[in-house]
């Protein structure tokens, strides 16, 4: 029992972390309301959704940037829809990121999208940790028999 | 958090500097004075002047000379006339002897005159020659005639200079005959003297008298001249040449003219003889003028001097008299004493406009230095609250880590008494919290940066919702607490709710804190229209009193403001038109009075009220906790909104603070805030009920009337059930009459089994608090469900009559509790489409509208939207991203939009037709924006393109609430 309250605990202290330290927004813990018993995964699946999507968006912004004349506007279309979906998710620090990718596409700006995009990426892979770090955190909790308790 | 402060007090520092420069370049002088070097100023007024003086002075000067030196001209000439008219009468007299001598000694032979009788004669006419000192006559003698000359008379020629025998000369000029007073001149030769020889042959020439240049005279040392005509032998014609003249010559008569004694004489006969000195020259050569008269060393008065000609008869001579002043002309006392006061006083005004602009110069400067140094008080006092409101909001923000870590702290498992440390712990920091966030308003309102919104807002759902907050006290502590907004107040005013509200709550909140018993009542009515009843009104009731044991108040006790007598109160709450010349002005006044039935606040103390941190007395806060700050920031707060605060307060009896208040008029139908509705609705399906109150005490009942009003019930006030008539659909009655009335419940049943035929009014139990035996006893009669709990609100009547009378709608109710709960409600079983061209978006959307018990269906773009939503289709309302690839959300809403209007008019067309569809109304989907961004410019375009409005992504429940709310709120939702 006391190991789930420890449990308990430390996943509290650390999404409350995952908050403080600019990871994680509101937006996650809504999420998080929106999971109840007529739909108990719906948070894992809208992460893994967005895992998936992020994956796939990164991808082709990498390759859109590698292009000898970069389509600017199709670099925009892509940072804006991982834009919209971090925002989704509640990834603060993504969104953010994108936000300045999006101004440096409009500027034109190469070296700036570069940047942003290796920063994206950076936090992207942070985000992705945290979050997965979070959920075994949620699984072994649940293993041990506890419930995953809400973080205001 | 240091180095944030140390900023602010840089930039305190900065614009205290700014100010001060402002109030430099601001300083205004007065322009006609002169800020330095006055005493140069005054030096050169006093020179200028100086010189103005001696201008003045020779001015009138000049006038006083010309006066002296015409004196001196009239004295000169005079003189002049005078000496010149007594020569010519000396001259004459000799002429006259001369004629004598010729006649009598030459014409008559022998001769009749002999020396004794010319010196008797002349002795005898001497007075005829006041100036000749004497006269004698010389006989012209050629050489030849020496001898016979010599021995006829006895004696020899002799000389002038040394009186010795005469030498040989071709002629000579004995003294024959002569005045005793010259006898000395007996055979004298004056042709031995130079000037007498140069005269005698001018004069023998001429043949007129002559005179010799002056030089001193024989046997006196007095200057003098010598006179000297001619006596001839025989007549001459007057046209004789010069040689007949001389051939004819006899002799001489000459007479010496004493001039110095002469003169002297003369000006002593004159007036002013002192005053002058007179000086007679004899200028024959111009340039060698000879004195005859005065003496050499005497100057007098250089500077004037007058010359007067002298004619003596002799063309050959000329003379001249000069004559100037003995002492120089006296200063003019009159110039001088006018030159020298006016100076005197110029310089006065001089020294009087120098200390004058001293003065001011110091006095200006003293006043900037006052300035300056109240710019720098008021600054200071400005950064003090800027520090209290830095150092406040700092505090709150590690305070807000301490509650909630309390909080944390008490949901774990604890022991009793350390859970009760932490709910002291807590319960002392929400305190302080408390505490800060009055400091820190205090602060902001001192510093300036306090700014009221200026918001819609319904200033009746507002003092309801103050009225709940104190409710439960109230009601424990059995006080009435009521609210009444007159008629005339406007629903919807423009102002700032939540500061109105804060000087409400406080208000409110000291009453129930000092109120043991009695009652606590809040009024509003319009500022003009309280003032007008005022005034118009003459107190015609004593306090109040209706008849001498109970007060017509709320609760029947007596209040220490008795403006709000019933007598008064009816005015004010009646329907009669009030007319006041503002009506159609935007500025709303009201007026705010809160009443209790408290301590009140003893007199000592009454001026201390809204001193922060004052309590009417320090045991006050022993007994009743707060920190007395409140009232200050009310004051204001009040002030703030244009208004004033002001309070009546009688010890033991309580106290009415009332403040008025400036808001501006706003039309309900130009809310511009689309997120927030500023009043609440309050059911409309009372409208038109009648209802009947059963009261005794008018103001309660009033109350009661205003909150059902409010409802849109019509309202009958009665004091007894009895009185009662019509048919109402409902009755309420007060706690107090319900137990007073002892026959009270056979008409009541009365009623009842009266309206077993009819329809039966719902009877309904007003009271403030019930004790258990009287809620049996209320049950008992049948008031099971029908308690209205006071204070009474609008919305807690509404559901308490929606609850008697079965017409409410519930979930409108719980909607109004909750909106989650009524989102689900109003989403409940519809069916959505949810337009996303991002999958994580899209399924977050979809997530959060299925909690709400939303069927949703999904489309990935604005293409898969449209073929979804081609009619007829089974939507509700559509979702829609904005930001879309290949299709923007704007774009797909005005395709479907105007597949609508095609749809739409082919249904009116042929309407006849018996369309498939039984859908009586058009066509039109409510299509909402989602969007990141929700700026204004957006949400023009989403209007524009035809959609009904935008949520903001991702979702907020109340944002998503208010939206939906729009267009399902009508619409009964169907059971989940």
């Amino acid at each position: 029992m006391s190991s789930v309250l420890q449990l308990q605990r430390q996943f509290i202290d650390y999404t409350t972390s995952l908050h403080n330290e600019g990871y994680l927004d509101n937006q996650f813990t809504e999420l998080q309301k929106l999971q109840d018993e007529s739909n108990p995964d719906f948070v894992t699946e809208v992460v893994s959704m967005y895992f998936e999507d992020s994956d796939k968006l990164l991808n082709n912004l990498t390759t859109a940037l590698q292009q000898r004349n970069v389509d600017y506007k199709q670099v925009d279309a892509h940072a804006h829809q991982f834009k919209g979906s971090s925002s989704s998710i509640g990834a603060k620090r993504v969104t953010n990121v994108c936000a300045h990718f999006k101004g440096f596409c409009e500027a034109k700006n190469l070296d700036g999208c570069l940047r942003c995009l290796q920063q994206v990426k950076q936090e992207y892979i942070f985000f992705r940790n945290k979050l997965e770090a979070l959920f075994r955190l949620e699984q072994q909790i649940l293993q041990a028999g506890g419930s995953v308790p809400m973080v205001e | 958090m240091g180095l944030k402060m140390q900023g602010q007090h840089h930039l305190v520092a900065v614009s205290l500097n700014e100010q001060q420069q402002q109030m430099e370049s601001k300083r205004k002088y007065t322009w006609y004075i002169p800020r330095t070097n006055q005493g140069k100023y005054l030096i050169l007024w006093i020179i200028v002047f100086g010189y103005a003086a001696i201008h003045v002075y020779r001015c009138i000067d000049a006038g006083h000379q010309e006066r002296i030196q015409e004196g001196l001209v009239s004295m000169c000439d005079q003189r002049a006339r005078m000496l010149q008219d007594q020569f010519s009468v000396c001259v004459n007299h000799v002429h006259a002897l001369a004629v004598l001598v010729s006649t009598f000694h030459y014409y008559k032979n022998p001769s009749v005159i002999d020396q004794d009788t010319f010196a008797e004669y002349t002795a005898r006419t001497a007075f005829e020659r006041p100036l000749l000192s004497g006269v004698a006559y010389a006989q012209r003698v050629m050489n030849s005639e020496r001898v016979d000359f010599e021995s006829q008379h006895g004696g020899t020629i002799r000389t002038m200079a040394n009186k010795e025998p005469s030498p040989h000369r071709d002629e000579y000029a004995p003294v024959i005959f002569s005045q005793e007073t010259v006898s000395y001149l007996n055979l004298l030769d004056m042709m031995s003297g130079e000037e007498d020889r140069e005269n005698i042959l001018r004069a023998r020439s001429t043949g007129k008298a002559v005179l010799t240049s002056p030089f001193k005279l024989l046997g006196s040392h007095h200057l003098g001249v010598v006179l000297t005509i001619p006596v001839y032998k025989s007549k001459l014609p007057p046209n004789a040449s010069v040689r007949d003249r001389i051939e004819a010559t006899a002799g001489y008569l000459g007479g010496a003219f004493d001039v110095e004694s002469l003169v002297e004489n003369l000006l002593g006969q004159l007036a002013g003889n002192q005053e002058i000195i007179v000086k007679v020259y004899d200028v024959t050569n111009a340039s060698d003028p000879l004195i005859m008269y005065g003496r050499q060393t005497q100057e007098g008065d250089p500077t004037r001097v007058h010359v007067s000609s002298l004619d003596f008869g002799d063309p050959f001579r000329k003379h001249e008299m000069t004559c100037r002043y003995l002492h120089e002309a006296p200063i003019s006392l009159t110039a001088s004493i006018t030159a020298v006061f006016g100076y005197v006083i110029v310089i006065l005004v001089g020294y009087m406009f120098y200390t004058g602009t001293i003065h001011i110069v110091q006095v200006e400067d003293d006043f900037d230095t006052m300035q300056n140094l109240k710019v720098r008080a008021e600054a200071a006092d400005v950064a003090k609250s800027q520090f209290l409101a830095t150092v406040s909001h700092e505090i709150r923000t590690p305070m807000n880590g301490i509650l909630g870590m309390l909080a944390l702290l008490l949901d774990t498992d604890l022991s009793s008494t350390q859970r009760d440390y932490a709910q002291t712990a807590q319960a002392c920091g929400r305190a302080l919290i408390t505490l800060i966030n009055e400091v820190l308003d205090r602060a902001k309102i001192e510093a300036g940066k306090l700014e009221l919104e200026a918001l819609p807002f319904d200033l009746r759902s507002i003092l309801d919702d103050v009225l709940s907050l104190f409710s439960e006290k109230s009601r424990n502590k059995g006080i009435e607490l009521a609210v009444l907004v007159s008629d005339k107040v406007p629903q919807i005013v423009m102002g700032d709710p939540g500061r109105f509200r804060q000087v409400i709550t406080n208000l409110v909140g000291n009453s129930v804190k000092f109120t043991e018993q009695g009652h606590i009542f809040v009024q509003v009515h319009l500022a003009e229209h309280s003032k007008a009843v005022q005034d118009s009104k003459p107190e015609t009731c004593m306090n109040g009193r209706s008849n001498g044991h109970q007060w017509k108040t709320l609760s029947g006790r007596e209040v220490a403001d008795d403006q709000n007598s019933w007598d008064k109160f009816k005015h004010l709450i009646s329907d009669e038109e009030f007319m006041f010349d503002g009506n159609n002005s935007q500025n709303v006044n009201l007026m705010v009075s809160v009443e209790d039935t408290g301590i009140g606040i003893p007199l000592h103390a009454q001026k201390l009220v809204f001193m922060p941190f004052m309590q009417a007395d320090s045991s006050t806060s022993r007994h009743y906790g707060g920190t007395g700050i409140g009232l200050s920031i009310s004051k204001c707060l009040v002030e703030l909104m244009g208004g004033q605060i002001s309070f009546v307060s009688r010890p033991q009896i309580g106290s009415t603070f009332s403040f008025t208040a400036k808001f501006t008029r706003c039309e309900k139908n130009t809310v511009t805030d689309p997120k927030r509705t500023p009043y609440d609705d309050l059911p409309t399906s009372f409208n038109g009920l009648k209802a009947t109150v059963v009261d005794t005490k008018p103001v309660r009942a009033a109350v009661t009337k205003y909150h059902l009003k409010r409802l849109g019930v019509l309202v009958e006030v009665v004091n007894s059930i009895k009185t009662a008539s019509g048919q109402p659909d409902m009755i309420l009655v007060e706690k107090d009459v319900w137990l007073s009335g002892d026959n009270f419940d056979n008409p009541f049943n009365n009623i009842r089994v009266n309206g077993h035929a009819l329809k039966q009014p719902k009877v309904i139990l007003l009271a403030t608090n019930v004790t258990g035996g009287e809620l049996d006893k209320a049950k008992a009669a049948g008031f099971s469900d029908t308690l209205v709990m006071k204070p009474l609100r609008a919305s807690m009547v509404a559901a308490c009559l929606q609850q008697v009378l079965g017409t409410g709608k519930a979930e409108q109710g719980k909607g109004m509790a909750n909106g989650s709960v009524y989102l689900r409600g109003l989403l409940c079983g519809k069916k959505i489409l949810v337009v996303d061209d991002n999958l994580v978006n899209r399924r977050v959307a979809a997530g959060a509208l299925k909690k709400f018990g939303a069927e949703v269906e999904c489309a990935e773009s604005g293409k898969a939207a449209l073929e979804l939503l081609q009619i007829p289709h089974g939507f509700d309302a559509c979702f829609m991203d904005i930001q879309m690839p290949e299709m923007d959300g704007f774009e797909a809403t005005r395709r479907i939009r105007m597949m609508e209007r095609e749809i739409n008019e082919q249904q009116t067309s042929g309407s006849t037709d018996g369309c498939c569809d039984n859908r009586a109304t058009e066509w039109h989907l409510p299509i909402l924006a989602m969007t990141a961004d929700v700026i204004q410019a957006t949400f023009e375009e989403c209007q524009k393109s035809g959609m009904d409005g935008y949520v903001s992504k991702p979702f907020q429940e109340e944002n998503l609430y208010q939206e939906v709310a729009k267009f399902f709120e009508s619409k009964p939702a169907t059971d989940c």
